[in-house]
């Protein structure tokens, strides 16, 4: 998966939740890549996290991190 | 089986609600207040002759055929014209009565052909008929006086003759064109003895504004408008009621058959959808599936550069299943997935759903609707609690306003804009929000009251500064929001349009609207009455797709236009069974009706069902699956009925992502454009073909039913379970009822219905069960499904698509009323007479700005790719726009469009893609490379020869 789009698109679904303020923005954020996106993509954007996270918005950058204990354990387990 | 006649009463029902009784021939009869003479004896059983007289249409009352006696009133009069009063004592059969008849029929007669038994009416003529009822037995006048009936015939139409030589200019055809299609294409030229159907102003059928609906041909009570296929073939014996498989308005229709041979498709007037209308792809269009294209045996290939081998239907299965486990065994089960169809039945989709989720042990299955209402379905899901909309299609007969945005009726959903239309000819008012100038905005007796042509891509903006006046000048409907919505959410909205930010001055420089029209629609909204939104594809295929379908019920709640007939918010959806194919379970982060794959009671009820244990994560998106192909961890891939390569956008990305994979399997009715780079081909099955039900845009639920036999041998659900079992995954359905039966048992919106009740009632709208036993018209009525109405603030974020000194003009793409999606089926009928190629509109400006003149070939080019086609000049497109159709593959437009999509739901942004168009010779090189390989793509090898 592209990192760049991935970051895209995560960056897209950040600013929509934005005007909600970091507190309620970033679990609705992590919640969304929880239910629309497939496994390897938030497998491949914690990697690109991983890498230093270039691009992404700090919301989404936040909201990333959120979802990193999940998927570092669904892909080890 | 025989064939349905349908009973015609002559004119409409009324809507009165009070009784009135009288005396026909001596027997009372009680109908409604208003109703005619005519249709109360035919409700009795009492057939009074007529020529002119159809209940499709208004009382005429110029044949004179109808004639009967009131007992205290002078003279015969029009039983058609003359209401029913309390008390009056009507005779429809006297001695006098039989000559007045006898005598104007003798007229008739005596200035028409008498060649009955080789008219392609025969046995189909009220002429004829009405001819045996008033008992003519002679023509006085004689054949040889000043006729008509060497008038010439126009067989310019493709798809029916008119032969004015057998015309009574009963101006049945007129008025169909006006009150029923609402083209207004018809008149009566000349006077007296002179008078003849025109269309438009004495120009041949073809070439004038007619549209083909054909709803001219099914007035006509003699063989002047005629269909060429009845006269080709004959009259059909037999017909089935089955569901159009265009659209989403899901017209009904019959049938019409001799033996397995489809004779005419007729609109069936008791469809719930249509009331009896059609337009010319459902009408005509119906050829496609006999045509000499179909691919009818199934065929396997290794390399997609190979020739296709033609093979059994169960080698191609047991290839396909053996590849799919292959894949898994080598690339883990994740690596393959299915697309659901559109086009195909619910029962169809389901079963492609189950088989990925019971069969492949993923949740890798997505649909078209991917690329056209995703956004519907999560916008309203999140807004109101269901991913549907809200009316049924009569509900627009009670509308006061009407806004349509980013929505084309009269070319996507023809049926539906003609009911449109005669609600704003009785006075309406209607709202246009749309970059082009759609016909809507001015047609015969219909006129905007207001087109706001906004920049592509700012609805959001635009449906915000509307919210903005409704907030800011008190036209809240404050009880309406405090009894149905959510405080805190509306609070929250409330304050965010309010800003002056979000005002129409300040967003004007945004959408290119002056202010003052803006606030001017938003107070026609607010105040008309009951107000209705309509939308389509130019609201969702954006980047904010599903925040601008959001806005649209934001605006809904605010005004209270929600939960009765006349308002609502109403997607227009693309293709047949969008609706459905959402519906069940096509969505890989969805089961049927809309349950989170997450929640385990609702994969409970599926694993008890399947007997299998379900993947509780999210799937694949065909974008995603896509990139996924070109990262190599997605190989292997089922397409039932969609030509992804062709409708979907930024066609390199696409092909590249296909081309990586080991095995594509493409089940069509065509070797379609996804074929080229497919390693397996399974004939499809035409809605001719099979059972089944399609659901329409407005939630109805209506039987498909089987009128021949497959062609290839297998309707596509036989196909499906046939991999499905040879995956080692029980499915032994019998008969598509089944499958219904088991949608029925697990889908809670579904819980009520069965090809039992169908048959019974017709249709039914979903929810339909034990709370609706015949299902739910208006949804919302008292309460939201989700309880409360939640506002959402929709922050306007423009697209990263800009245009720039290297693509400074805004493409935006569409479809056309002669053709259907990527034209696979509309392509090879005569509808290609009126739209044999894409077109580029360019406003006269831009045109000139580029010398390019109207029909010159111009290269249209964004970032993403290029591509040529001939120029349309039009001031339909504002300066700086420039629009075009996907529907041919030569052109192929979504080499042009990008990957750019809307941030909830990965719907691609069609509507928006930056471009420069400039001069060309003709085709481009890599059209004419496109065409090469897909000619080479198509050979099957000649097993006769090796």
């Amino acid at each position: 998966m592209s990192p760049d789009h991935l970051v895209s698109m995560a960056n897209q679904i950040a600013r929509f939740f934005a005007h909600r303020g970091e507190a309620r923005a970033v679990p609705e954020i992590a919640d969304h890549l929880r239910k629309f996106w497939d496994p390897r993509m938030r497998r491949a954007i914690d990697q690109h996290l991983a890498n230093g996270g270039a691009g992404l918005d700090p919301l989404a950058r936040k909201a990333v991190e959120s979802l990193a204990p999940d998927v570092r354990r669904s892909h080890t387990a | 089986m025989t064939l349905i006649e349908e009973i015609d009463y002559g004119t409409p029902a009324t809507n009165a609600t009070r009784s009135v009784t009288l005396s026909i021939d001596g027997f009372p009869v009680t109908v409604p207040e208003g109703t005619s003479i005519m249709r109360a004896a035919m409700e009795a059983g009492v057939q009074i002759p007529k020529l002119c007289a159809t209940d499709m249409l208004d009382a005429f009352g110029s044949c004179r055929l109808c004639l009967v006696e009131i007992d205290g009133r002078n003279g015969a009069p029009a039983s058609c014209t003359t209401p029913v009063a309390e008390g009056l004592v009507v005779h429809t059969q006297t001695t006098r009565l039989k000559q007045l008849r006898r005598g104007v029929m003798e007229l008739y007669i005596s200035d028409h052909p008498l060649d009955c038994l080789t008219c392609a009416a025969n046995g189909d003529c009220e002429l004829q008929d009405m001819a045996g009822a008033v008992g003519l037995r002679e023509v006085r006048y004689g054949f040889a006086g000043e006729n008509h009936l060497d008038a010439a015939k126009d067989e310019s139409n493709p798809y029916f003759t008119f032969d004015a030589a057998k015309c009574i200019v009963c101006s049945r055809c007129v008025r169909a064109c006006e009150e029923v299609q609402g083209t207004f294409a018809l008149t009566i030229e000349g006077r007296g003895f002179d008078s003849k159907v025109s269309p438009s102003a004495g120009e041949a059928f073809l070439d004038s504004e007619c549209v083909s609906c054909g709803a001219c041909v099914q007035a006509c009570p003699t063989a002047t408008l005629m269909e060429k296929s009845v006269i080709e073939i004959g009259q059909p014996e037999h017909s089935v009621v089955t569901t159009c498989a265009y659209c989403g308005v899901g017209c009904s229709f019959k049938a019409e058959m001799r033996g397995d041979e489809v004779v005419r498709m007729v609109p069936y007037k008791d469809g719930k959808a249509n009331h009896g209308h059609s337009c010319v792809k459902g009408r005509f269009a119906w050829g496609y599936a006999t045509h000499p294209d179909r691919v009818l045996t199934p065929m396997l290939r290794e390399r997609i550069t190979d020739p296709w081998r033609p093979v059994s239907w169960d080698e191609a299965i047991a290839h396909v299943a053996r590849e799919f486990r292959r894949i898994q065994a080598e690339h883990g089960k994740d690596a393959i997935g299915g697309i659901t169809s559109s086009r195909c039945t619910n029962e169809e989709t389901y079963l492609v759903q189950k088989l990925v989720r019971a069969g492949f042990g993923n949740n890798n299955v997505d649909t078209c609707a991917r690329v056209c209402h995703s956004p519907t379905g999560y916008g309203l899901k999140a807004t109101f609690g269901t991913s549907a909309g809200t009316q049924d299609f009569d509900s627009v007969d009670h509308a006061d306003v009407i806004l349509v945005i980013g929505a084309n009726p009269t070319d996507g959903h023809p049926v539906f804009a003609s009911r449109m239309k005669r609600r704003l000819r009785e006075g309406a008012k209607l709202i246009v929000i749309d970059p082009r100038r759609i016909d809507l905005v001015h047609t015969p007796h219909v006129a905007a009251e207001h087109h706001l042509p906004l920049r592509p891509g700012t609805n959001v903006a635009m449906l915000t500064a509307l919210a903005h006046v409704i907030v800011t000048e008190g036209l809240v409907n404050e009880a309406f929001v405090a009894e149905r919505c959510d405080a805190e959410s509306f609070a929250d909205w409330r304050a965010f349009v309010a800003d002056a930010a979000n005002s129409p001055e300040a967003m004007a420089a945004v959408t290119g609207v002056p202010a003052e029209a803006v606030r001017q629609a938003a107070r026609l909204y607010a105040t008309g009455g009951n107000a209705a939104i309509y939308y389509g594809l130019g609201v969702t295929e954006h980047s904010q797709g599903t925040t601008a379908v959001m806005a649209i019920a934001n605006l809904a709640m605010a005004t209270g236009n929600i939960g009765r007939p006349g308002v609502g918010v109403n997607p227009l959806r693309g293709q047949n069974n969008v609706q459905g194919s959402c519906d069940m379970g096509s969505f890989p982060h969805e089961l049927p009706d809309y349950r989170h794959i997450s929640d385990a009671a609702a994969r409970a009820i599926y694993e008890r069902e399947w007997g299998v244990r379900l993947e509780a994560e999210p799937g694949l998106r065909i974008p995603n699956m896509i990139d996924a192909a070109l990262d190599g961890s997605f190989r292997g891939l089922y397409i039932q009925g969609e030509d992804i390569v062709q409708s979907d956008p930024n066609t390199h990305h696409m092909v590249a992502g296909l081309s990586a994979m080991e095995c594509v399997v493409v089940h069509d009715l065509f070797l379609n454009e996804t074929a080229n780079y497919a390693h397996v081909f399974l004939p499809g099955s035409s809605f001719l073909e099979k059972d089944g039900t399609f659901t329409n845009a407005e939630r109805r639920v209506g039987r498909v039913r089987k009128v021949m036999a497959p062609r290839a041998g297998l309707a596509d659900w036989e196909a499906t379970q046939a991999i499905a079992r040879a995956m080692g995954v029980p499915m032994n359905y019998a008969h598509p009822g089944e499958i219904m039966d088991e949608i029925a048992r697990t889908t809670p919106s579904f819980a009520g219905v069965s090809y039992a009740r169908l048959d019974e009632l017709g249709s039914v709208q979903w929810p339909c069960n034990e709370t609706a036993p015949t299902g739910t018209p208006t949804m919302h009525i008292g309460q939201f499904s989700r309880g409360r109405g939640q506002f959402i603030v929709t922050e306007y974020v423009p697209t990263d698509e800009r245009t720039g000194p290297r693509f400074p003009l805004l493409l935006t793409t569409g479809r056309i009323l002669s053709q259907y999606n990527v034209g696979a089926q509309t392509r090879r009928t005569a509808n290609s007479t009126w739209h044999a190629e894409d077109r580029l509109e360019i406003h006269p400006h831009d045109a000139e700005e580029r010398g390019v003149r109207d029909g010159d070939w111009v290269r249209l080019a964004s970032r993403a790719g290029e591509t040529s086609l001939r120029a349309r000049i039009t001031d339909r497109v504002a300066p700086g726009v420039v629009y075009t159709t996907f529907h041919h593959p030569d052109t192929q437009a979504n080499v042009v469009t990008t990957e750019h999509s809307d941030w909830a739901t990965n719907c691609p942004e069609y509507k928006v893609t930056a471009v420069q168009v400039s001069r060309s010779n003709g085709p481009s090189a890599w059209q004419e490379d496109y065409r090469r390989h897909a000619e080479a793509s198509r050979r099957v090898a000649d097993l006769a020869a090796e």
